[in-house]
């Protein structure tokens, strides 16, 4: 590991996708600065980081930039190999990598979407959902984590199911993750908030649950995924 | 190390450029496969057994166990079998390919999407956006005769599919979104990328797949009607 490394993260307080990044670095014990970026407002660094897509996440790693939270992730696994978050094996990784993938593809815009809608449109999109985390609880089974004994690339990418969208659902007023149907997910996200590097990283609810319920009107005019 | 050929087996379509860029991968490393054709409007028992959720080729099977999700079947494949790597060692280098990947496979595929099936203002900016990413690629070949540098590599089986898609869809749909002389890094990438051997060997036939793309846009165009 080179001397003095120095690693910052464009980030934002509120954003899931940052969150699995800081989680990596956390499990990995690497030292780094979180950079809070006004997403309204976004810094000179940031333009000039991630010039085509103009997001957050981005990992400046000695000055390098590495943007997108998978992309990163795996970044992060290839550089710090301590504690890795992927498999070894690479049947095993694509498995990994495919979990990601479904929860992004899947998952996530489908619960997003159930929040904001309403009347056969919210039913379409919780009837994906739906379908989607019953996959989701399936492959989990009794496992504590989707990486086994420890939190992995699949754990991470889910990280969005957990705080995140406990606190939408509570703001949208609808109850889609509960025990009687996705008893392995709930199981999962109380451990996982649980483990003490992920409580490290998260934001406070409360200041999540007050944030979302003052941009409410904002997100379901535009539905947009970036507040 | 060669794999005995019924050790990988490829489900694929031949008109589908997500499963030529697996083709592409396997034949660089010189593995050995078995290609099973499928037909798509009638998919085999084995398509739906392997890839149950997507049910979508290509899915690679290698010693009975199933990949899908052809950019994963390439990190796969790299990860397997070592010989002539894809990837570059350097992380950063790495997440770089990798990048491109993502923005060839999800950005231009959309935007070529919609300018294929779209109609009016939604497809003016489609075409707009394409261009616009095209250009972007254009700069990131900077200096370099492909995006893996000397040779390809990873990101350039990544966007290989504008080498060749890209022209039967502006064909089939008619619209222009490359500009050979705007661009005329990505227009040089398109000529050399296609004459590379075990990319100009595995391509489709151009007529029969512009004929296959120009029923599919009718069939689909016929049922969003209704």
């Amino acid at each position: 590991m080179a001397e003095a490394e120095q690693v910052k993260v464009l980030r934002s307080w509120l954003s899931p996708w940052s969150f699995k990044v800081e989680l990596a670095l956390k499990l990995k014990g690497v030292p780094h600065e979180k950079v809070e970026e006004d997403l309204a407002n976004k810094s000179p660094l940031l333009l000039a980081s991630n010039p085509i897509h103009k997001k957050i996440p981005v990992l400046l790693h000695n000055g390098k930039a590495i943007p997108e939270s998978g992309i990163i992730l795996e970044y992060i696994d290839e550089t710090w190999t301590n504690n890795p978050i992927l498999p070894k094996a690479p049947y095993e990784r694509s498995m990994a990598r495919f979990w990601s993938r479904f929860i992004d593809d899947k998952c996530v815009g489908a619960c997003w979407m159930s929040c904001w809608t309403e009347g056969e449109t919210q039913q379409m999109f919780m009837e994906q959902a739906r379908a989607s985390l019953r996959i989701l609880d399936d492959e989990l089974g009794e496992r504590k984590f989707f990486g086994g004994e420890s939190i992995g690339l699949v754990d991470i990418s889910a990280c969005f199911l957990s705080l995140w969208f406990g606190v939408l659902q509570e703001v949208a007023g609808i109850s889609l993750i509960n025990g009687e149907e996705f008893p392995n997910l709930c199981r999962w996200i109380e451990g996982f908030v649980a483990t003490d590097a992920v409580t490290e990283c998260l934001p406070p609810r409360d200041e999540l649950l007050a944030t979302f319920q003052s941009k409410k009107q904002a997100i379901l005019a535009t539905k947009s995924m970036v507040y | 190390m060669v794999a005995a050929a019924a050790e990988v087996k490829l489900l694929g379509m031949w008109a589908s450029p997500a499963v030529r860029r697996v083709e592409w991968a396997l034949q660089m490393k010189g593995i050995e496969y078995e290609y099973v054709e499928e037909d798509l409007a009638n998919k085999s028992a084995a398509l739906l057994r392997h890839n149950p959720i997507h049910k979508q080729v290509p899915v690679l099977l290698h010693c009975g166990r199933a990949v899908t999700d052809s950019l994963l079947i390439l990190e796969y494949i790299d990860e397997t079998w070592l010989e002539t790597p894809l990837l570059p060692r350097d992380p950063y280098h790495r997440a770089s390919a990798r990048f491109w990947a993502k923005f060839a496979e999800e950005n231009c595929r959309e935007a070529t999407r919609k300018a294929f099936f779209a109609r009016g203002e939604e497809r003016s900016e489609a075409i707009e956006q394409l261009r616009e990413q095209l250009q972007r690629l254009d700069e990131e070949l900077e200096g370099k005769k492909f995006f893996g540098g000397v040779e390809i590599g990873f990101a350039d089986l990544a966007v290989g599919w504008l080498a060749f898609w890209l022209g039967v869809s502006e064909e089939v749909a008619g619209f222009t979104a490359m500009d050979a002389k705007k661009l005329p890094r990505f227009a040089a990438w398109m000529d050399d990328f296609l004459r590379v051997p075990v990319i100009r060997d595995n391509l489709p036939p151009r007529e029969k797949t512009v004929e296959f793309f120009s029923y599919y846009r009718d069939q689909q165009l016929a049922a969003a009607a209704k």
